[in-house]
């Protein structure tokens, strides 16, 4: 069940160091939210302190609120594993487990919280390859180590990982970034059904692949290296790339700066 | 470049070797080959011509020799930098074989003086009443001994050092994290002796006899650092984004650490242990102090004196007859055999659990 999320006020911290400073903004449930903006600026911090992975980090810690439905993640009994049940995560680089064949990786995030039955188990596996559009690749060799695929197989992987828990809420972190155009079509295809269930909010380096999937779009920036990112705008994806309404914006998407 | 190409292009091809060419003069692929054999040569002819017993003084004149010759001729032939890449090859080249020669001589020397006693009635006896000057007897309780200390010493040390090394990696931070580091250090330090006069120091305080378990504790200090060290280092392989990975997923931290980080090092920290054991097996020391030495068959690591292989060997070469020297090689062939054995279990057990990347 997708979810809305509202962040207001939020500060992240890399130690002294302030990573992102005061960002308020909301994301829609059913909907593909996608972060642009230059290097260092803040998008991947940010994304992080949406299911509390920033504070894994040495030093890491967040000021503000992240309410999701009405319920603050950085409140004072919230657990943070639970959090990251909740929202899943999927990194920039595939990272499959390369003990675990390509069936227990989709069934880690189950299986290493306990609790599952056998049978029920593999219907979530093939379950969730179907929703990543694996199944029909890895079928016959589930059993074989999730490293032996390639690139953009791992990353539809791992995509299957984190939804195999039933998240309500998905981030992505640059997921097509080490991928080539085809494995990129795949994934992104894939966005626009993940779309139907849960809640997306997607890195991206590139600009056409914003314009393609997102529904909405944030643009973030820096004032200078070693300032703190910031929020310049949020809108719908077709005025943010048509119309924004900041200069900044214009120039960054039509290549002028960044 | 076939001579009729040349005679074809209309400006002359620069000859091999002048200026501006990219090809060059060079020495056949044999003639490092060449020049090893040469070394020899020299070496063997100025040793014989100026009467030199020492055989170390032949092999060092060979050395020499083979260096400079081949120094020599690639700058001749070559050019200098070719030559300097020569010379440290050939200096790379003479430290490995320095390094192996001492190393095949032991295996050499133990294996053509243990096999004369080496039986199945040398591993399956005891020394219970055999003088030291007769043929017989035999190596069972010294087997059975280091077994079984070197066993309770890994069972208290793999987990202790395990849960150390996961603390350091996983979970220690600030002043206690360097303390534990700092200590690990100087306990990697400790020499054995130390480790077993610590534990005779209890004994005397609190009366306890020798046992094989006091040898285990001595053991279990000098293996706990060793453990520690190794599997830290394994740890700190294993890719941060597995651990992120894991714990994007929902997974508690313990569980990631159970379920994904240690499955993934444990090809290297199974490794790691292994050779913390061989190098405990072969200690003598804390096994004078501690577990006193015996001739009877004691498979009670818990109470009365036991005897350990090299507490065997060391026995055995002290008595000074003829047979029971021979059995001091014998039990030296054992002890190397086990630490090998454990050694191939260890890189067997490491390549089946390595990560695999098969298709």
């Amino acid at each position: 069940m997708a979810k809305r999320i509202d962040v207001s006020g939020l500060t992240a911290y890399y130690g002294s160091h302030r990573a992102i400073d005061d960002i308020s903004m909301t994301v829609e449930p059913r909907s593909v939210t996608a972060f642009i903006g230059p290097s260092g600026c803040g998008k991947s911090t940010f994304l992080r302190t949406l299911n509390r992975m920033h504070e894994v980090t040495p030093g890491g810690r967040v000021e503000g609120k992240v309410l999701l439905d009405d319920e603050n993640l950085y409140g004072a009994n919230v657990d943070p594993v639970a959090v990251r049940r909740t929202v899943g995560m999927v990194f920039q680089r595939p990272n499959p487990f390369p003990t675990m064949s390509i069936f227990d990786n989709v069934a880690a995030g189950l299986r290493l919280n306990g609790k599952v039955r056998k049978s029920e188990l593999a219907e979530v596996v093939e379950k969730s390859l179907k929703g990543a559009n694996l199944w029909n690749e890895v079928k016959d060799r589930l059993n074989k180590p999730g490293s032996g695929l390639s690139g953009g197989q791992q990353q539809r992987l791992c995509i299957a990982r984190a939804i195999a828990v039933e998240p309500d809420v998905l981030l992505m972190d640059e997921p097509c970034s080490a991928l080539d155009p085809i494995s990129t079509l795949a994934i992104e295809d894939l966005i626009g059904e993940l779309k139907e269930r849960f809640t997306i909010v997607i890195v991206t380096h590139n600009m056409q692949q914003a314009a393609r999937v997102s529904d909405r779009t944030a643009f973030f920036n820096l004032a200078a290296v070693g300032q703190p990112g910031k929020l310049i705008e949020i809108d719908e994806t077709e005025r943010i790339f048509a119309n924004p309404s900041v200069q900044a914006t214009e120039d960054y998407i039509s290549g002028r700066f960044g | 470049m076939s001579h009729a190409a040349v005679q074809d292009t209309p400006t002359p091809v620069p000859p091999p070797g002048g200026p501006g060419s990219l090809s060059q003069r060079s020495l056949p692929r044999w003639a490092p080959a060449g020049f090893a054999l040469l070394g020899i040569l020299v070496g063997v002819g100025i040793g014989t011509a100026a009467g030199l017993d020492s055989k170390v003084q032949w092999g060092l004149i060979a050395v020499i020799a083979f260096v400079v010759i081949s120094y020599v001729v690639t700058s001749t032939v070559e050019n200098q930098r070719q030559a300097r890449d020569r010379l440290a090859t050939s200096v790379v080249w003479v430290c490995f074989v320095l390094a192996v020669i001492p190393l095949f001589s032991l295996l050499w020397t133990t294996i053509s003086r243990g096999i004369e006693v080496l039986d199945g009635y040398f591993l399956s006896h005891s020394m219970a009443g055999v003088p030291s000057a007769e043929v017989g007897g035999g190596v069972y309780h010294a087997l059975i001994g280091t077994l079984e200390q070197v066993g309770i010493a890994t069972v208290i040390s793999a987990p202790i050092g395990l849960l150390t090394a996961v603390y350091l990696v996983e979970y220690g931070k600030g002043a206690l994290a360097r303390a534990v580091t700092f200590f690990v250090d100087v306990m990697t330090g400790i020499p054995s002796i130390v480790a077993g006069l610590f534990i005779l120091s209890i004994m005397l305080m609190t009366e306890i006899k020798p046992s094989g378990l006091m040898g285990a504790l001595a053991l279990a200090i000098l293996m706990i650092p060793v453990v520690v060290r190794s599997t830290e280092e394994m740890l700190k392989l294993v890719p941060n984004e597995l651990r992120e990975a894991s714990l994007a997923l929902g997974v508690p931290k313990w569980r990631t650490i159970l379920k994904v980080v240690l499955p993934t090092a444990i090809g290297g920290i199974t490794t790691g242990v292994m050779l913390a054991i061989a190098r405990i097996a072969g200690e003598t020391a804390p096994i004078i102090l501690l577990v006193f030495g015996s001739q009877l068959i004691n498979p009670n690591p818990f109470q009365g004196a036991q005897s350990s292989l090299p507490f065997y060997i060391f026995e055995q070469y002290k008595a000074g007859e003829v047979a029971s020297i021979d059995r001091a090689w014998a039990a030296a062939l054992v002890l190397i055999a086990f630490v090998m054995i454990l050694n191939l279990v260890a890189r067997g057990i490491a390549r089946w659990k390595a990560p695999k990347t098969g298709r």
